[in-house]
């Protein structure tokens, strides 16, 4: 008799605390409702968010200081200045499309336009050779100017008006680079070359900055980790204060911005050119570490990547750039390696099962009957008599030799792989609507399948199977969190 | 002496005409419902007060000073705050950031000054947080004690209310437009926002314009009623005379219903 009483009262007292401070109970438990998950993923999550922010800062920071002074490889310090340049623009996209909330499509174009303008001042293509302190500040600053120009539709057209009209942008930029290789002023007589079209400018002077010329990889990346600290000081700094308060309520709700006196056209204009001049700097640096400069490398590719970065990351959080950015340079250069790609879809499809089978009993039985799944599968074609793959010519990975026993890999791997592939498709068609039980019995199927898959065709071709595993992360990451690694959950309407 | 004055103010939307010649005033200090059934132009009203409208004839003055053509964050910087109707708060910032961007009209760091953290917008910044504390303690124990750095989406309804409501003041206004306060708010909560009304009166010295479809809190806090019908004023002066005046009664209920009376 005691204890439904004490609950009574219990609860009650709750609902008092809870009206004390002007709020209803359901708003109370918010906190109480966002910790679902359970198991040892979710464990191993929860510990890694009670890491402070800062110390987070300062591991990656002193990662990016130990790898320079470990390794001299050109290759490694390459894929560092990449990641860098990969980081500036993330950051400058994220101010436009993360804070401000201005759909900028034309973003790879400043981008490019930085490259170039420092190709024309710095090599023979127009004889003009300016010293990298006077030219550098001068390109962002016009870098910064044409992101400007390009706002200035912002401030009729928001959403997918303002991506077409900057898309356009970004489409003439390319144009007009690629055909400025002959261009005939009314003055002149003959024809000059500016951009050197499709064959781009090559020979281009290095930076000399203080009296030190830059020689190497390494030098470039020590430049872009300093500019990369003191971007994530100021940007934090602004996006904590007035004006990247006022950017964020202009992606909240523009109307409202404007009722509480904030002048959104010039926040707009704003934050295009801080993206701009940030893409510009990015632009000089690929420039001087590559030494030519061609206009392939500014096109829709590249913006799709570094959308893919921000988003990925989660759109509006800084450090959500870094780690998209990180994952979207580095990852495609790990995959290169097929036993390396091959090591990561293992980790990731353990991951994914680990994801939807919490407890670690479900875990180990949906393992278990993967391995079932594998030995049926073996036993089905030994009776139709398929013809095998000798284990010399297709385990070639640790993990392939460590499967061989156990995986059946028919001789025809052309047609099985392409079939299995479309049955995998169908099947993840239909465990998306199954009910609970059926996914439960079905996931060590389609588990299998994917291993089946990959050991039978993808492993063949890394090249696609690159794209595949990095697109099919994306898509996974949007459904399961939607918001991005680091981004915070939005409310739309509510 | 007159503190918001609009003035044959006329608006049309194609063959609509949503505000047809309107005349009206609040004094300094004065608390004006305006009342009216659905579509009777109120909203409509403070849209074009507020600049998101520009009204195709007529006149709109604050203190004396021209709105018409000023586009809504002028209007607000020069005096003006609104709420709305179906509550647009920022609902991904946090409570306190909500407030504190309201402030932006009447702080000046820029963008080199807040990334190099200048003393200068270090003190306006720490400032502008004091002012928004102060803001949302303005509704007592209704928005304290809340975990401020929440984003506003946590709040329950009627506390986003009070929220919009301390936003409108942070931008430091002379008038203050609140488009049904009460809105979904139980009969408690509705008495409160009756009081609250007066105290921005009191103890901001806010001249008010209310639109409430809430004739309890109308009849509470008005010194004047102004209703409207089609863009048209067809009533004005106190509640009691307003209420019972048969052109209201008529809009509300019909010409039938009208008669009987």
């Amino acid at each position: 008799m005691d204890t439904p009483q004490t609950s009574a009262e219990d609860s009650a007292g709750r609902a008092e605390v809870v009206l004390g401070i002007g709020t209803d109970e359901w708003v109370a438990r918010h906190n109480e409702r966002l910790i679902v998950d359970s198991g040892p993923l979710a464990r191993l999550k929860d510990t890694a968010s009670k890491i402070p922010n800062l110390v987070r800062w300062l591991l990656v920071l002193l990662i990016a200081v130990a790898v320079p002074l470990g390794t001299s490889n050109p290759y490694i310090m390459r894929v560092g200045v990449n990641l860098g340049l990969f980081i500036l623009l993330s950051y400058g996209l994220n101010i436009v499309v993360g804070y401000a909330g201005l759909l900028d499509l034309g973003y790879a174009a400043f981008y490019g336009f930085g490259a170039y303008a420092y190709a024309l001042v710095s090599s023979d293509q127009l004889g003009h050779h300016w010293k990298t302190y006077i030219s550098v500040p001068i390109i962002v600053v016009a870098t910064a100017l044409l992101g400007f120009l390009v706002s200035l539709p912002s401030r009729r057209l928001m959403g997918d008006y303002l991506a077409i009209v900057t898309l356009f942008f970004g489409q003439v930029f390319v144009q007009v680079v690629l055909s400025s290789d002959s261009i005939t002023f009314p003055w002149a007589t003959d024809s000059i070359d500016i951009t050197g079209g499709s064959n781009g400018i090559p020979a281009l002077d290095p930076f000399v900055l203080f009296g030190h010329k830059f020689l190497n990889a390494k030098d470039y990346y020590w430049l872009l980790l300093a500019i990369i600290v003191i971007l994530t000081l100021t940007i934090t700094r602004i996006n904590r204060t007035r004006i990247g308060r006022a950017w964020r309520t202009i992606r909240e709700d523009s109307l409202a911005a404007q009722a509480m006196g904030i002048s959104i056209n010039r926040l707009k204009f704003m934050a295009f050119i801080v993206g701009a001049a940030l893409a510009g700097l990015a632009g000089t640096i690929l420039s001087a570490v590559q030494g030519a400069v061609f206009v392939n490398g500014f096109d829709l590719p590249l913006l799709t990547l570094v959308y893919a970065a921000i988003i990925l990351g989660g759109s509006g959080s800084l450090p959500g750039a870094v780690m998209g950015a990180i994952v979207m340079s580095l990852l495609p250069e790990f995959l290169r390696v097929p036993s390396y790609s091959e090591i990561l879809f293992f980790v990731v499809l353990i991951l994914v099962i680990g994801a939807m089978r919490r407890s670690i009993k479900s875990f180990a039985i949906t393992l278990l009957g993967i391995f079932v799944t594998g030995i049926i599968v073996r036993g089905i074609f030994l009776s139709l008599s398929v013809k095998s793959l000798p284990r010399d010519e297709w385990a070639t990975g640790v993990i392939g030799r460590f499967l061989s026993h156990w995986l059946f890999v028919p001789n025809n791997r052309l047609l099985w792989g392409n079939a299995s592939f479309v049955l995998l498709i169908a099947l993840i068609a239909y465990l998306t609507q199954a009910s609970p039980t059926i996914k439960r019995i079905l996931l060590p199927v389609a588990a299998f399948l994917g291993i089946f898959l990959w050991e039978v065709r993808l492993i063949q071709q890394p090249s696609t199977t690159r794209q595949l595993i990095i697109g099919t992360m994306l898509i996974v990451l949007m459904v399961t969190k939607p918001q991005g690694f680091l981004g915070k959950a939005r409310v739309e309407v509510l | 002496m007159a503190m918001l004055e609009l003035e044959k103010v006329r608006i049309s939307f194609g063959a609509l005409t949503t505000l047809d010649d309107l005349t009206l005033h609040v004094n300094k200090g004065e608390i004006v419902s305006v009342i009216g059934p659905n579509g009777a132009g109120k909203t409509t009203l403070f849209n074009v007060i507020t600049g998101v409208y520009r009204p195709d004839s007529g006149s709109i003055t604050l203190d004396g000073q021209n709105l018409v053509g000023k586009d809504p964050a002028k209007v607000t910087r020069s005096g003006v705050a609104r709420t709305f109707q179906n509550v647009r708060l920022f609902l991904n910032m946090s409570v306190i950031e909500n407030v504190m961007a309201a402030t932006f009209g009447h702080t000046h760091a820029g963008l080199f000054s807040s990334a190099l953290g200048l003393p200068r917008s270090r003190r306006e910044e720490a400032d502008v947080r004091e002012q928004a504390e102060e803001l949302l303690r303005f509704f007592g124990t209704r928005l304290t004690g809340y975990r401020w750095e929440e984003p506003a989406y946590s709040l329950s309804y009627a506390n986003r209310r009070r929220l919009e409501i301390a936003r409108a003041l942070a931008t430091k206004p002379k008038v203050l437009l609140l488009d049904e306060p009460a809105a979904g708010m139980n009969p408690k909560e509705t008495h409160e926002i009756t009081e609250v009304v007066e105290r921005l009166r009191s103890e901001k010295g806010l001249t008010i314009l209310i639109i409430e479809h809430d004739m309890h809190v109308v009849e509470g806090v008005s010194d004047r009623v102004v209703a409207l019908d089609h863009g048209v004023k067809i009533a004005e002066g106190d509640f009691d005379s307003v209420a019972t005046h048969p052109a209201v009664i008529e809009a509300y209920l019909g010409r039938k219903a009208a008669e009987t009376k």
